[in-house]
């Protein structure tokens, strides 16, 4: 059963990518590209979709907080709160990233639907990049409290 | 506003939020898509299925826009399989070193109003928007 409802989930993500269009690198280029906003050329819709998403997850969350997940024992709510430096110096590699080709992991998970070989380079290049840090800071020795605490922001 | 579709967007952006309250509600998880992709790597993971099955659900959505007539086009790409490699491999370390990315910290996370994310975010947004920046505007430009 959780297989089938994180089944769902995904797809159900997927469809807002889909219908929202983030799964075209020019939509979100199109956003990041800050510069064009004086020639008019400036694409707003990844405000509204976030705008969206947050509208949705905020009430949503809120509403859910007390309660135990239907098909796990608790849930893993993220308890970090230090703004450190593996933070901040992961999301600007992120940023960089994301800039030079416009796909973040979800959008380019769904695109491997598309069989763009260029897709398909993208994220096989990302899951060597996560293990590669994986393998570098495995994270095994924290105890279970600890990597709750620091394993789930997203 | 070139290509501005703001109607698709709320309707896919609400479609995002429902999906990671609905993950929440059922798993008890935080729907970042790097948190999710990137446990499957990791050797001490022990919870490869729910993560394996949202990862189906995630492509499967694509496929079923293209069983209903509307297929999705391959997305652009720059030109250079060097480029797109190393992209690739910075977006999945950065997202595993920064735990999240733009789902995880983006939409999960400031929905919590977690601090955390709202730098994150912040600063992923501004690192990509110099990038392009400097590669549409800065060379030569």
């Amino acid at each position: 059963m959780p297989a089938i409802a994180s089944l769902l989930c995904g797809f159900i993500f997927g469809a807002g990518l889909v219908i929202s269009h983030m799964v075209q690198t020019t939509k979100v280029l199109g956003f990041l590209d800050v510069l064009a906003i004086p020639s008019g050329g400036w694409d707003p819709t990844l405000v509204v979709v976030m705008a969206a998403g947050l509208l949705v997850t905020g009430i949503g969350y809120a509403l859910i907080r007390p309660r135990q997940p239907i098909f796990a024992p608790r849930s893993q709510w993220p308890t970090a709160s230090a703004i450190d430096r593996p933070l901040l110096a992961g999301a600007a590699l992120f940023g960089i990233g994301w800039g030079l080709v416009g796909l973040c992991p979800g959008p380019a998970i769904a695109d491997l639907a598309t069989l763009s070989p260029g897709v398909i380079v993208f994220v096989v290049a990302m899951a060597v990049g996560m293990a590669a840090h994986d393998l570098w800071q495995p994270g095994a020795d924290r105890p279970v409290e600890q990597k709750l605490a620091t394993a789930t922001d997203g | 506003m070139a290509n501005f579709t703001p109607i698709s967007a709320a309707i896919g952006g609400a479609l995002i939020g429902l999906s990671a309250v609905l993950l929440m509600l059922f798993t008890g998880r935080i729907a970042g898509i790097a948190g999710i992709t990137g446990g499957l790597f990791n050797p001490k993971t022990d919870d490869r299925m729910w993560r394996l099955a949202f990862i189906a659900g995630l492509i499967a959505a694509p496929l079923a826009a293209a069983l209903l007539g509307h297929p999705v086009a391959m997305p652009e790409m720059p030109g250079s399989m060097i480029a797109i490699a190393v992209a690739g491999l910075l977006v999945g370390f950065g997202t595993r070193l920064g735990n999240g990315c733009t789902s995880g910290h983006g939409i999960c996370g400031i929905a919590r109003l977690s601090p955390r994310s709202i730098a994150a975010t912040l600063v992923f947004m501004v690192a990509a928007m110099i990038v392009v920046a400097l590669t549409r505007h800065g060379i030569g430009g």
